[in-house]
């Protein structure tokens, strides 16, 4: 049973479609990365799970319960960092890390004091006087100290610096040692590549992708730059996978006295980089350069709007291809 | 005033900004103001058409150390405008008072404690601007209410003169009030705790000039207390009775004084720092603090204990003040303006009668800011950290909401215990204490339905809980110039303090005290039933 299962999820403020039909599964134990830019439904999807809010039509499922109808029990199971954290300003952050817990079920006291001691959180201080980093820190703190099984992270990482960054990564990837599934909504991608497993990427409230990292990164493109011995092969550019093909001759005398060099530049797909690897190396490679697929720049192209469109092609191609090539992972979002 | 370089560069621009913030908020107080001084002085024109009537009337105030202490001396008895504008002269400048200190901590320490100042403070503003602005706001708001007000009275038919003379004594209380609550933005790191330092100043001139009028005061004049009250000035200006302008000059110095301060205030501290320094909590929390209720209780106390002191202390006062009432028992139409007021029998009765259901519906006011404040941990956020925890809205809602219901109780309680005690130990019968413990505690289902009705407006949508002070307005104007206007019953029935019984000095039967407290129970569900349904803000 999955411990998040979202179906056609449809959720409207006035005019605005907040949520169009957007799917999420989260398979239990998991850390999965909910990604989209700024105001594509991350945090109205997560106030529904919370049952914060009702969706207008579509089904929510959470730890295998109606997330409103079943609310008070399930979050005694669940720990949510809001993205904007309010706190109350004339109690301490100590005593609302204890107030939140309490109220959850209880508070594992020894997690509760190494947590302050790793954020390195004062818990004297007022809320009023914590600044947004540390208002974090708080909320972070209150929820990664309670035993629960499911953590709900919406941007949670917002206003941490870099070491805290890093202080929070190794806790959750403790916390997914001890069993507990992650939701982490994001748009850093670096947090999301380091600790996530899979992906779910929306954007105007509908899901546009998801999967393991592992398959998106097979969709993303492998940047070449090659210095061929000779002229660069015919028709490069029109094997299905390869885009912004760039050729520019060299000076005579890089390659020996006879032949004229090639500047080759081009982005590859993993389905072509068989084809093109072996069309230049019988032209001959005097030096070769590979930067390796990044989700950012696969994500960049999911977010940008115009993009859309040729993406969802190539992603389902590349879907294909991926499931022939690793039929043991199983793609939820094509399951019927 | 834009010079570059200034503390000031950018007033205007934040004056403007603020006009267009409170372009609804203002023209509506001010016209409420206006409209409210000029129906009194038009209802009191229509019951006492003729100077015998007035000087009755007159005589009747004046005859009681109790009503002097509340409302003030009339010093012309012949006047109409001194005699029908004497309950808004002090009363009602306390509200103006109440307006500015409000529009105050509004465009300062709110602004600033929103972090909207420091976006404002990076561009080309200058550090005093902020607070010079608020200023702006407050010398135009309480100029063009002063214009308006004595428009309108002059239009209904009270003399040039006097009317201006009292819409001055108003803008006077309310720009010392201004410039109070400037100095109290500047000292206090919060905009709660300006707005509750500056009330309390309020509060405190209130009572200087009441002691001031009553107890030091004779005929002629009060005594010193009323002197270093800026309420007290107000009413010294004595519009329609001699117009005192100098007194209007006592205001403004006092003011410009203090405007002045609070400027060199905030030209020496930080951004967002006040000279009362928030102290370090406690690492680990209370083993109490585990619940909705403990939480709203946390929140609340302080709040709380402020109002139970000032019931405990009005509750001395109008006890210990009671048997003065009988001085002028003498008095035919004395008696009859207290028993128009009200009572059935008795007039010490009727005047307790008066006081406690006053009173009781300014008890109303503490279950409104309750509710108030449950709305407020929605509206900032708070309330999801808490929902996204293992508790229902009912619960999270009825830990503020039994705050709001057994606060209002223990209120009118320590009222009738303080005024019944007091009066008990004076005239040596312990029967006074239950006689008027119970009549404070009759408003209570009726304090109730307000407290409900601010719950239901809340349940059905958060922005709407707002509208819970409007009700209470609406239910003070009632009971206060209601019958004044000759409104039709049905009217005055629509505040559910008119159905509680006039005690102590009549006889109880229980069914309005069953129906009120039936109808807030009948709110407070749908409320909460509302509140199930829809999305948390």
């Amino acid at each position: 049973m999955p411990a998040i299962l979202v179906r056609e999820l449809v959720k409207t403020f006035g005019p605005t479609r907040a949520l169009d039909g957007l799917d999420l599964t989260v398979q239990t134990g998991e850390v999965h990365g909910f990604l989209g830019p700024n105001g594509s439904g991350k945090s109205t999807t997560l106030r529904i799970l919370l049952g914060l809010a009702r969706s207008d039509s579509g089904t929510a499922e959470l730890l295998g319960a109606d997330p409103r109808k079943h609310a008070v029990e399930l979050h005694r199971r669940l720990a949510y960092v809001p993205g904007d954290v309010a706190l109350w300003p004339n109690l301490s952050g100590g005593e609302i890390i204890d107030l939140l817990g309490r109220m959850r079920g209880g508070l594992n006291q020894q997690r509760r004091s190494s947590l302050l001691e790793r954020f390195q959180l004062d818990p004297t201080k007022k809320g009023r006087s914590y600044s947004k980093g540390n208002r974090q820190k708080v909320a972070l703190v209150a929820a990664l100290a309670s035993d629960v099984e499911l953590l709900l992270l919406d941007e949670p990482t917002s206003g941490l610096d870099p070491l805290m960054e890093a202080s929070f990564r190794a806790c959750l990837m403790e916390e997914t040692d001890q069993g507990r599934t992650v939701l982490l909504s994001s748009h850093i991608l670096a947090e999301v590549e380091a600790v996530c497993e899979r992906v779910t990427i929306i954007r105007s409230g509908r899901t546009v992708q998801t999967g393991a990292l592992a398959e998106l990164r097979q969709l993303s493109r492998t940047f070449l730059s090659l210095q061929l011995a000779g002229p660069a092969p015919e028709g490069l550019g029109k094997i299905p996978g390869v885009h912004a093909v760039q050729i520019e001759s060299l000076p005579r005398g890089l390659a020996g006295a006879d032949h004229a060099a090639t500047q080759l530049n081009l982005q590859v797909e993993q389905s072509a980089l068989d084809e093109v690897l072996r069309q230049v190396t019988q032209v001959g490679v005097i030096s070769l350069n590979s930067q390796p697929p990044t989700l950012e720049e696969l994500f960049l192209r999911f977010y940008a709007d115009p993009a859309i469109g040729s993406l969802t092609e190539t992603a389902t191609n590349a879907q294909t291809n991926a499931q022939t090539n690793a039929q043991t992972n199983e793609q939820t979002n094509t399951a019927p | 005033m834009t010079r570059s370089g200034s503390g000031f560069s950018g007033t205007l621009g934040l004056l403007r900004l603020a006009l267009r913030r409170d372009r609804v908020l203002l023209p509506a107080w001010i016209s409420v103001f206006a409209v409210t001084a000029a129906v009194s002085a038009k209802a009191t024109a229509d019951l006492y058409p003729t100077i015998a009537s007035r000087s009755a009337a007159a005589g009747a105030i004046n005859s009681s150390s109790a009503l002097i202490a509340i409302y003030g001396r009339v010093y012309d008895p012949a006047s109409l405008g001194a005699v029908s504008m004497i309950k808004m002269g002090g009363i009602g400048g306390v509200c103006v008072a109440l307006l500015s200190i409000i529009l105050m901590t509004r465009h300062t320490r709110a602004e600033e404690e929103s972090g909207r100042v420091e976006l404002l403070g990076a561009t080309a503003v200058g550090r005093l601007a902020p607070l010079g602005s608020a200023m702006a706001v407050i010398l135009l708001a309480n100029l063009v209410l002063a214009l308006a007000t004595a428009g309108l009275l002059a239009a209904v038919g009270l003399s040039a003169a006097g009317s201006v003379a009292f819409g001055m004594s108003w803008a006077g209380a309310g720009l010392a009030f201004g410039a109070i609550a400037a100095v109290c933005a500047q000292v206090s790191s919060t905009a709660r705790a300006a707005t509750a330092l500056a009330s309390a100043v309020l509060a405190g001139s209130y009572a200087l000039r009441a002691l001031g009028d009553s107890v030091f005061g004779s005929p002629l004049g009060p005594g010193w207390p009323s002197w270093i009250s800026p309420i007290g000035w107000a009413q010294q200006v004595r519009p329609f009775a001699g117009n005192q302008w100098s007194v209007l000059v006592l205001s403004l110095c006092f003011s410009v004084a203090l405007a002045t301060g609070a400027l060199a205030l905030a030209d020496r501290r930080d951004l967002g720092a006040g000279l009362l320094q928030t102290r370090a909590g406690p690492t680990i929390a209370a083993a109490r603090l585990r619940s909705p209720l403990a939480l709203a209780w946390r929140l609340q106390r302080g709040a709380f204990a402020g109002w139970l002191l000032a019931f405990v202390l009005f509750g001395m006062m109008i006890g210990g003040i009671a048997s003065s009432v009988g001085d002028f028992l003498n008095n035919p139409s004395a008696r009859d303006f207290i028993t128009k007021l009200g009572g059935e029998k008795g007039l010490i009765d009727a005047f307790l009668a008066i006081e406690l259901s006053f009173t009781g519906i300014i008890a109303s006011a503490f279950g409104v800011q309750v509710v108030m404040r449950l709305a407020a941990e929605e509206r900032e956020g708070r309330a999801e950290a808490v929902l996204a925890t293992s508790v229902s809205r009912t619960r999270w809602a009825m830990g503020h909401i039994w705050i709001a219901m057994f606060g209002t109780a223990a209120l009118l309680l320590a009222l009738g215990g303080a005024a019944g005690l007091t009066r008990a130990l004076q005239v040596g019968d312990a029967n006074e204490l239950a006689r008027l413990v119970l009549a404070s505690m009759a408003q209570l289902p009726a304090a109730w339905v307000l407290s409900a009705i601010t719950v239901a407006l809340f349940g059905i949508r958060l922005r709407l809980a707002m509208l819970g002070w409007v009700a209470f307005a609406g239910f003070i104007l009632l009971a206060e110039l209601g019958p004044l206007l000759n409104l039709p019953q049905w009217v005055l029935d629509l505040s559910p303090f008119a159905h509680v019984p006039r005690l102590p000095g009549v006889a109880v039967t229980p069914t309005p005290f069953a129906l009120l407290t039936a109808a807030a129970v009948l709110l407070l569900a749908m409320g909460l039933l509302r509140l199930q349904r829809r999305d948390i803000a």
